[in-house]
């Protein structure tokens, strides 16, 4: 069965057309990278898929169940996704271990002990012990971000969505982060990730996906992706990466 | 890095020097400055015509020992106003601030109240609600309605008081960055999880100096409700003050009341400062 399967979604804002006829398959323990031009709707589309911005069109089948359907209770698709975005911080007013452990005692009925136990088994394997009664503001960037992953991920959801959520951080960091999603790939974890970081496309991707004005233009593994572009489109994308130093 | 072996060179003694001599100047400065407008008010206070009257019918130490007493068992009734009046306040004012922020449909007609209830109550004077609520309702003549002063001068201060703070709390939910709340509903939480957990313990930590600023202002109007006839501190300096013609028991009411706001403007003044060098060490304004 497949993890997840989005069948000619569309989406626009207005007359803003943002996503059409997109179709995509994620088969269990895979990675899907998403790469593209800012604003070719890589983020509307993760948004899409945890239900925080409705579709206007197509079908979204999670393990088989279609979650679009009418009636579907979002909070708890929501609850069985994990996400990490760039700009969903941190609960500042909450320490890390808080954080944590937020959703497993309110959505998912963990005791406090249960959630805790749980919380520091993965601080601990992540090298994060020792920050789990700090608040955020107190943590470097890649750590905050390593901890946003962490909670998203506690509960062992059936997917993992994360966008950008390297791009404010600086190499060093990066690597930080990287390492922590590869080991989640060897755990097996189901993700689709959205980056204009190559290297998570080069380490950690099954699949890489070009999405260019909301549709997928070219998709193939991360070697032929980058070394053997077929689309004039990825080629120019490519070729303005390597511009920036950044391929 | 050892601390043990550094010696402060030549330069930094130098500008501590500079800096000691520049502190102790300043000082000296702010303390002549003081002395002199402290010296100008005394003088033209002491040098005025009725300088003598006044200070006979204000600070007599006579009455203000003798009225001492009554003041301050009026005083009690003020302090037992406030804490009743601040404790359903706060809860009336988060409701309604909930209320105005709720984005349910299903909300809407209680959405509609707030706003109305709080753009009534926060335009009209505490004065003229008390008058209202005061002569109105007993003049309603329902007998399970209680009609003592006390407690309709105390529904008054709730009635006014809860529209400023929902006002203040509504801002304070408002300023919470919406990423916060989407972050919240990503992880599965609901509106009303997302809403207890995570917006609203911001939000009161945003406001609560103004707040408090609130509570101070509804503790030093618990005096007015002695406009209503019942025996406050003021009211009570009042009959004093009918029975010697000297004003100042009104002074010795006053007294009290700054002495019981000031802990909490204190503590106000205090949070305020603590809360912007925390945003300032953290560079985000
Ligand atoms: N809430 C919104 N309201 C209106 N338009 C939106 C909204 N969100 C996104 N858009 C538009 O949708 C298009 C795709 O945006 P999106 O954020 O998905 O792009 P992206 O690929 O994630 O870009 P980036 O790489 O910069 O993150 C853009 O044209 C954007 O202006
Ligand atoms: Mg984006």
């Amino acid at each position: 069965m497949n993890a997840l399967e989005l069948k000619n979604i569309r989406k626009s804002y207005g007359d803003d057309l943002v996503i059409s006829n997109l179709d995509l398959t994620v088969k269990k323990h895979q990675v899907k990278v998403l790469i593209g031009a800012s604003g070719s709707g890589k983020s509307t589309l993760l948004r899409c898929i945890n239900l925080l911005e409705e579709i206007d069109d197509g079908q979204i089948f999670l393990d088989g169940e279609d979650i679009s359907a009418v009636g579907v209770n979002a909070d708890s698709v929501r609850s069985s996704i994990g996400s990490v975005f760039q700009a969903f911080n941190l609960f500042p007013h909450l320490t890390v271990l808080q954080n944590i452990t937020l959703a497993p005692r309110l959505v998912h009925g963990y005791s406090q002990e249960e959630a805790s136990a749980e919380a520091q088994e993965l601080l601990r394997r992540f090298g994060l012990l020792e920050k789990a009664h700090q608040y955020p503001d107190l943590l470097s960037g890649g750590q905050q971000q390593r901890v946003a992953i962490l909670r998203a991920i506690i509960c062992k959801p059936k997917l993992l969505l994360l966008d950008e959520v390297t791009s404010a951080l600086d190499p060093v960091l990066i690597a930080e982060v990287l390492s922590l999603i590869s080991e989640l790939k060897r755990d097996g974890m189901t993700m689709v990730i959205a980056t204009h970081e190559m290297g998570f496309a080069k380490k950690v991707a099954d699949e890489v996906l070009f999405l260019k004005d909301g549709q997928i233009l070219e998709a193939g593994s991360p070697a032929r992706m980058l070394e053997d572009p077929q689309s004039q489109e990825l080629k120019s994308f490519l070729y303005a990466l390597e511009e920036a130093g950044r391929l | 890095m050892s601390q043990q072996s550094y010696q402060p060179s030549p330069l930094r003694k130098q500008r501590e020097a500079a800096r000691r001599q520049a502190s102790r100047r300043s000082t000296t400065i702010a303390l002549l400055s003081t002395f002199a407008v402290g010296a100008v008010v005394v003088l033209v206070v002491t040098g005025a015509k009725g300088f003598d009257l006044v200070r006979q019918s204000f600070f007599s130490w006579h009455y203000a020992v003798h009225s001492f007493p009554s003041v301050l068992s009026g005083i009690w009734l003020n302090l037992r106003v406030m804490l009743i009046a601040e404790f359903f306040v706060l809860i009336f004012g988060l409701l309604l601030a909930l209320a105005r922020t709720s984005k349910s449909p299903v909300l809407y007609p209680v959405r509609l109240f707030a706003t109305f209830y709080t753009d009534i109550f926060r335009g009209l004077p505490l004065l003229l609600v008390l008058l209202l609520v005061g002569f109105g309702i007993p003049g309603l003549q329902i007998s399970w309605i209680p009609n003592s002063a006390v407690t309709l001068g105390t529904v008054s201060l709730i009635l006014t008081y809860s529209a400023y703070v929902a006002e203040v709390i509504r801002a304070g939910i408002e300023a919470v960055n919406p990423a916060q709340r989407m972050a919240a509903r990503a992880l599965g939480l609901s509106q009303s999880q997302t809403q207890r957990h995570v917006v609203l313990p911001q939000a009161l930590r945003k406001v609560t100096p103004p707040l408090l600023n609130d509570l101070v202002s509804l503790q030093k109007d618990s005096g007015l409700i002695s406009v209503l006839g019942a025996i406050d501190a003021i009211r009570a300096a009042g009959i004093e003050t009918a029975q010697s013609f000297n004003f100042t028991p009104y002074l010795v009411a006053g007294a009290i009341f700054v002495a019981l706001t000031i802990p909490l403007t204190r503590f106000t003044d205090w949070l305020t400062r603590k809360q912007d060098r925390a945003r300032q060490q953290q560079g985000r304004w």
